[in-house]
């Protein structure tokens, strides 16, 4: 079964390789948007070749599809999936009420407004919860910038940025591998070269690729 | 000649003195010696003919005329099919920049379009033609199809002839048949593979401009490499820009190419390229282009002052520099920029660029003008409503666009207050900033967590990379700045000195001293 389904979707990807611009795959690009969805996996680019064709044939877009798709956007933060798409889609469009709440959940994301965020998306769960993954896809979001911002960072502001607190939250942390300083209030992020700035290679910096010095070799001899 | 049947058109100046049967004695030359260049496959000649000749008569004879018909210089050509779909591409090249098309003339365009990449993508084609030429091919296909789209999407004051014609001929410039020619010469050509085996040494392509010199056509392996253009170029227009950059992969940007062979080639290619890198909130790499490309201009302005398209080259070089500008307000890098460049840049737009740092209203309405001046010519591409009441929909497409970009300006707006802070301090507590910011602690953790986000980007294979030209960490309560300092790419400039001395050398080693 699950071989399959990832044969099958190996060939939705050659269609879109080879039909890029052919509007006779639309519905399969429809069928695969739901398979993302039910299999949580994703596809940027089958995505935005069927936005391409809403786009060139208004008349055969499904608003259902397309609130699917800018959702699996989301979770793609932090890649700009999100307006990628959003430049695709008519301004009119736009205006329907659910693609205005993803807009708005989109922006809370983009200025890590994570409580908004958090709020507004329980108060629209009838549209997200549609999408299996939303959550964790999120989360794992908010560790990413946290993880760019801070060494040590406390409890509380991890408990807000996941929405997870108590011995939930004492479950994420651990699950993570994260090490608890402190009272029990601070949270040791693991080391990158962002929040560990002396992690940062000088050496690639003064390193030249092997091509380059192919020119030089004609002298050397 | 004039009036009857044509006042529902935009008027294309019929002047009396306009008798498209006529063909005057220079023309009769031009042609037969085009023609003969053509079949003796002398691209020198085609070359000088095509840019120098064909202008120059158009000055002369054809200021506000289009030229003689194809049906009337067919004959000193032995009614060649091939040269006649040329010739008449030409005409109605002509005929846009100096006049403006009928609807009739911009559908009879597109049908010759369609006849002249049939035959190139079907026919056998053994011509050898200037680089100039095809390029000017791909470049004047892309913008009658987005020139169409702005007069169709127009539909207020047209009248029902017009819309009746519209909806014959729907097919007409449609974007399946526009975006389908280009793919289909892209694979036909089969460029990619031809430059994949290039980096193997396996083929040339690069190294003679795409010309062939043992006996085949250029024609549609060039026309085919320029549409990876001409793919990015449409994908702009619709917004599509990830699509669009895409396209352009198999060329190396980094290194000097066919594209770069042909100045208007060159400054579309880096024009969109970095356009699209722009609104993928990808600032240094789009810097880094306009940067290069800018002081390639301005080093070899002199020498395109005679060329038909220096009005075209001093138009991108302007936008190219507001959306430097426009980079460089969002992601102050200016260290990325040459001094030239940026001398130009402080003449140009200093004043602007250091109110746009401000983001209050003015500073925003700034971002809306320079952004709305550079710009592509957005299209919409779907077929109109032809249901009354006729709405004009011209300028939907750039009114989306324009939205989107403020957006994102706008959610960047605090970032370089903070940037301001950061360059002044070592550590800094959250407090005191909050303080200083005049905004609360919890509030200030998410204006460092946005600029983290907008300064860091995750590229293709999962790695994040930094945009950001002075950096932060947070422990606990307590920020560090971090300035990045990129340390002197030392090696490439001995590597280039290396080369430099070397040929030096060989000179003076060919002098011989009496």
């Amino acid at each position: 079964m699950g071989r399959e389904q990832s044969q099958m979707s190996y060939t939705v990807e050659q269609l879109v390789a080879v039909n890029p611009y052919n509007p006779d795959i639309l519905p399969d690009l429809e069928n695969y948007v739901n398979e993302q969805v039910s299999l949580q996996t994703y596809s940027l680019d089958a995505n935005l070749c069927l936005l391409r064709l809403y786009q060139f044939e208004p008349e055969r877009m499904s608003t259902q599809i397309v609130a699917h798709i800018l959702i699996k956007a989301l979770m793609a933060m932090p890649a700009p999936d999100f307006s990628l798409c959003l430049f695709l889609i008519p301004e009119r469009v736009q205006m329907d009420e659910q693609f205005k709440t993803l807009i708005v959940l989109s922006h809370y994301l983009e200025t890590a407004k994570f409580r908004q965020f958090w709020d507004e998306a329980a108060k629209n769960r009838h549209i997200l919860e549609v999408v299996p993954g939303f959550e964790q896809a999120i989360q794992e979001y908010a560790v990413h910038v946290l993880s760019l911002t801070y060494q040590n960072v406390p409890r509380s502001v991890v408990a807000e940025a996941i929405n997870i607190e108590g011995v939930s939250l004492d479950k994420f942390i651990e699950q993570h591998g994260w090490i608890v300083e402190g009272k029990g209030e601070l949270v040791s992020l693991p080391r990158n070269e962002f929040n560990h700035p002396e992690l940062r290679k000088a050496s690639s910096a003064n390193s030249i690729p092997l091509d380059r010095i192919t020119r030089i070799f004609p002298l050397l001899g | 000649m004039a009036g009857g049947g044509y006042d529902y058109e935009e008027g294309v100046a019929m002047e009396g003195g306009y008798d498209p049967s006529y063909v005057p004695d220079p023309v009769k030359s031009f042609v037969v010696h085009l023609y003969r260049h053509i079949r003796e496959k002398n691209v020198y000649e085609i070359h000088q003919m095509y840019e120098t000749s064909f202008h120059t008569l158009s000055d002369r004879m054809f200021k506000d005329t289009p030229w003689p018909s194809v049906e009337a210089v067919a004959q000193y050509v032995d009614n060649d099919h091939v040269f006649c779909l040329l010739y008449r591409e030409m005409w109605y090249r002509h005929l846009y920049a100096r006049l403006s098309p009928t609807l009739n003339q911009r559908i009879d365009s597109w049908d010759n379009y369609c006849s002249l990449f049939q035959v190139v993508l079907h026919g056998v084609v053994n011509m050898q033609l200037p680089n100039q030429w095809l390029w000017d091919m791909v470049d004047e296909f892309v913008y009658q199809y987005q020139s169409f789209c702005q007069y169709r999407a127009k539909m207020k004051n047209k009248t029902e002839q017009e819309i009746a014609l519209l909806r014959q001929h729907d097919q007409a410039w449609n974007v399946y048949g526009v975006l389908n020619f280009l793919q289909a010469l892209m694979e036909k050509s089969s460029i990619i593979q031809i430059l994949d085996k290039e980096k193997e040494g396996l083929e040339q392509f690069t190294a003679t401009d795409g010309y062939d010199y043992t006996g085949g056509s250029n024609v549609l392996k060039v026309l085919g490499y320029f549409s990876m253009v001409g793919l990015l170029r449409v994908h702009c227009l619709l917004g599509d820009y990830q699509t669009g950059l895409k396209c352009l992969l198999p060329i190396d940007i980094t290194q000097q190419g066919v594209y770069t062979s042909v100045i208007g080639s060159h400054i579309t290619t880096i024009y969109h390229y970095g356009f699209a890198n722009l609104m993928l909130r990808r600032y240094v790499e789009a810097i880094h282009e306009f940067n290069k490309i800018l002081l390639y201009i301005y080093k070899t302005k002199q020498y395109h002052q005679k060329s038909p398209q220096y009005e075209q080259i001093l138009k991108k070089n302007e936008q190219m520099y507001a959306l430097l500008t426009i980079c460089l307000s969002l992601c102050p890098q200016v260290k990325l920029v040459d001094e030239t460049v940026n001398s130009q840049l402080r003449e140009k737009y200093g004043e602007k660029m250091s109110r746009m740092q401000r983001y209050d209203d003015e500073s925003f309405a700034l971002y809306d003008e320079l952004f709305s001046y550079a710009c592509p010519k957005f299209i919409t591409p779907s077929a109109p409503s032809y249901e009354e009441p006729l709405v004009n929909y011209n300028q939907d497409a750039y009114r989306l666009q324009l939205k989107l970009f403020l957006y994102e300006v706008k959610q960047q707006q605090q970032l370089s207050v903070v940037r301001t802070f950061l360059k002044v301090y070592s550590t800094i507590s959250l407090e005191k900033l909050a303080s200083y910011m005049e905004v609360d602690v919890s509030t200030l953790r998410t204006i460092l967590m946005t600029y983290k986000h907008k300064t860091h980007s995750v590229v293709a294979d999962g790695k994040t990379i930094s945009n950001a030209d002075i950096d932060f960490y947070i422990d606990d309560d307590l920020i560090h700045v971090v300035e990045s300092k990129t340390p002197k790419q030392y090696g490439d400039y001995f590597l280039r000195q290396i080369v430099k001395l070397e040929a030096v050398i060989g000179d003076m080693d060919r002098v011989k001293l009496e």
